[in-house]
């Protein structure tokens, strides 16, 4: 660069715009004196101009070196700052940002699970794994010997073998109680450690097993395990539950804890007395479709569910869920389906006769009524419903027609798996013939020929007894009711419920009188098809499908019994009148009150002395 | 005059370079703090949920239910029936105090009976 001293009068050529600074090319003096010596004087011109264009060249080379010094410059800079840097980087620790303001840091890896009233259902628990190393081990045969005295499910000499043949690495248990910790503590080998583990703990055991399934671990690490949803509604949303952003806020479903408890109590009872081998009932508000209480039985500890059958049948293990899995012909509780849809084509109304005249003989069918009565020749629809007389709604379902008796139990949902959220409910699609002829339409008129789950029947009641208005049932908890597509008008709802009312006033479901609370429903009874074709004789499955209160109906409550007998009379009965409906008249009168539905005071008789009072 | 500008420079050298020695020692005492109070709140987040858990343990209703079945004596629960619900005509209102004149102990009348009077 020092050589670059610039010469004002020499630079000032070519670029400059003062002309003065120019050496001429022609400089008068030089001409004149070249012409008087006989020179050519363009000679003169030329070497100005060569010189002049030497002088610029100098110039812009010049500017060229310089420019490529600055930017060589630049990159050594450059290059020196990021070297510097991935030399910082490499050599100084690694540290954490301290100073950083911790937000809301994580509390659990899975969100807890309550009642609609926010009692917990499923919450997480801190614990601790025990692994070995047993390259770290002192004596591995002590070891081994203490912890089988721990754990008596471990064996003494598998551990042992397992200790010493040479692995550097061994998981012991998945889960250890704080007082196994201090004993194994108290072993006190450096080969044996310790993980913290978050496990799902159900507080409340046994009830609600099924709605919520249950979880295990997923992949496992030493520092931590996930947790994964093995059924249910756990492995339903799964990956709501396992959301960091959600994991602060429970997920609150609709289920009632204190109605679920009862409901349990008196099924169980029920089944008992009974001598049922399973039930199930499900109860829901028929104007959000929450399920407040979904119970099956026999049921299991989620904490500790058991594992599911390897053969034989699964609906023995007490993971079947019969509520939602299991599905059955659900006998004549189909029966007010024909007569709702009947009514809602105007083809009749509650009153109009309809024959009814046993046994009806359709191709080469036979069409009986129970115990080979005859309830004909001709009875009133609401007759057909409060008898359950099969031969009755044969003829009310052929007015209607198949086609249309195929579409309104699609529109209520009957070919579908049940919405709700559950696994379960997912893989359990309803048994459909796949052709309909008219001896179909006739069967399933009365709820035989396709069988559907407890959850499908207790969702369509909800629609009639929801003046009409179909809602989709659900596990969560909703704050409004839904909006759904209208299947019948509000009076044919209406005169629909007001049958079922008279089912229980007046035919099978007598039982069904609670004081204080109208219950409206219809009984069910269906025998058990057999594994290999055919129906058992002795085997049945008796359905409760009721609505209360009658008059302003609010919740869908449907017992179904599985294999139940009434031993109580001279002989065994196994119709659902003597069985399901006692049972569920018994939850409606337990659980009414505790839903907050005020029963009808039926006023002590009146003596002297208050009727007196009472006038006044 | 020079002097004086001289130990004027050297005093403040000194004096930030105490309060960066005394800043750097605060903010590391407030990291560890902050630090502190952060184990100390995920413990007794911890131990929070732990207590929600055996408080929703020592509350399932299976136990509460075994629980007012023995203490039955004491306490009499039973559980919730249509039965214990009534109307409000039907409560027994103490009775207004009427001004009558006092009857000297001749008469003994008991109503007990109809339980209340307009």
């Amino acid at each position: 660069m020092t050589a670059y001293l610039p010469d004002d009068e020499q630079f000032a050529d070519g670029f400059d715009a003062e002309p003065a600074a120019r050496t001429p090319l022609r400089p008068l003096a030089r001409i004149l004196k070249a012409r008087e010596t006989g020179e050519n004087p363009d000679s003169i011109e030329r070497e100005n101009l060569r010189a002049r264009h030497e002088v610029m060249r100098e110039k812009s080379r010049r500017r060229s070196e310089g420019r490529l010094l600055f930017l060589g410059l630049a990159f050594f800079a450059a290059f020196t700052v990021i070297g510097g840097r991935m030399g910082l980087l490499a050599a100084s620790e690694p540290m954490e940002p301290r100073s950083a303001a911790p937000g809301a840091p994580i509390l659990a890896q899975r969100a807890d699970i309550t009642d609609r009233n926010g009692r917990v259902l499923a919450t997480n628990l801190v614990t601790h794994a025990l692994y070995a190393q047993p390259k770290d081990m002192v004596d591995p045969v002590r070891v081994a010997r203490e912890l089988a005295v721990i754990f008596p499910d471990l064996k003494e000499e598998d551990l042992a073998r397992r200790l010493t043949d040479g692995r550097s690495f061994l998981w012991i248990k998945k889960k250890l109680s704080p007082e196994q910790m201090q004993k194994v503590h108290e072993i006190g080998d450096p080969g044996l450690l310790f993980g913290p583990r978050e496990m799902r703990l159900y507080p409340n055991g046994r009830l609600a097993a099924h709605v919520l399934g249950g979880a295990s671990f997923g992949a496992e690490g030493v520092a931590s395990a996930e947790v994964i949803g093995t059924a249910g509604l756990e492995k339903f949303l799964d990956a709501r539950l396992r959301d960091p952003a959600q994991a602060a806020d429970p997920l609150a479903l609709s289920i009632d804890l204190t109605v679920q408890a009862t409901v349990t109590e008196v099924l169980d009872t029920g089944m008992k007395m009974m001598n049922a081998k399973g039930a199930a009932a499900i109860m829901m508000d028929v104007r959000t479709g929450e399920i407040i209480s979904l119970v099956s039985l026999p049921d299991f500890d989620p904490n500790d569910r058991p594992n599911p059958l390897v053969k034989g049948d699964p609906a023995d293990s007490p993971l079947f869920n019969r509520a939602v899995q299991g599905v059955y012909e659900l006998g004549s509780t189909f029966k007010i389906f024909a007569a709702a849809q009947a009514m809602e084509m105007g083809l009749v109304g509650p009153d109009t006769m309809v024959d009814a005249n046993a046994p009806m003989i359709w191709g080469k069918h036979k069409i009986k009524e129970f115990q080979g009565k005859n309830y004909g020749p001709l009875l009133s629809v609401s007759d057909v419903i409060a008898k359950s007389s099969n031969v009755g709604t044969a003829h009310i379902a052929l007015m209607v027609g198949g086609k249309s008796q195929q579409a309104f139990l699609k529109s209520l949902g009957f070919f579908e798996p049940s919405p709700i959220e559950m696994v379960e409910a997912r893989s359990s699609k309803p048994l459909i013939p796949a052709k309909w002829p008219d001896i179909v339409t006739i069967t399933a008129s009365y709820g035989h020929g396709l069988s559907a789950s407890p959850m499908h029947l207790a969702s369509a009641y909800a629609t009639i007894a929801n003046g009409g208005i179909a809602v989709q049932p659900t596990l969560l908890r909703r704050t409004s009711a839904p909006e759904g597509t209208r299947l019948l008008k509000e009076e044919v709802a209406r005169a629909s419920v007001a049958m079922l009312r008279g089912v229980v006033e007046h035919g099978t479901a007598s039982y069904a009188k609670v004081k204080g609370y109208a219950i409206a429903g219809k009984t069910g009874t269906a025998d058990k098809p057999k594994r290999t074709g055919g129906y058992y004789k002795d085997k049945v499955i008796n359905t409760f499908a009721s609505v209360f209160p009658a008059e302003d109906p609010r919740y869908v409550l449907v017992v179904t019994l599985d294999e139940p007998v009434d031993t109580s009379g001279s002989e065994p009965r196994r119709t659902a009148g003597y069985t399901a409906v006692p049972v569920a008249a018994e939850v409606v009168r337990r659980t009414a009150p505790l839903l907050g539905l005020r029963p009808e005071i039926a006023l002590p008789a009146a003596n002297a002395v208050t009727a007196v009072s009472q006038n006044n | 005059m020079r002097a004086l500008i001289y130990l004027l420079t050297f005093s403040a050298v000194i004096a930030s370079g105490f309060w960066a020695y005394r800043e750097n020692y605060a903010t590391q005492q407030a990291l560890k703090d902050v630090s502190k109070l952060n184990s100390e709140i995920a413990d007794l987040r911890e131990a929070l949920s732990i207590q929600r858990a055996e408080w929703a343990y020592l509350n399932r209703p299976d136990r509460l239910r075994e629980l007012s079945t023995i203490n039955f004596d004491r306490l009499g629960l039973l559980p919730l029936e249509p039965e214990q619900f009534g109307l409000s005509s039907q409560i027994a209102y103490p009775q207004p105090d009427l001004a009558l004149p006092a009857l000297d102990g001749v008469v003994d009348v008991s109503n007990q009976e109809g339980g209340q009077v307009p």
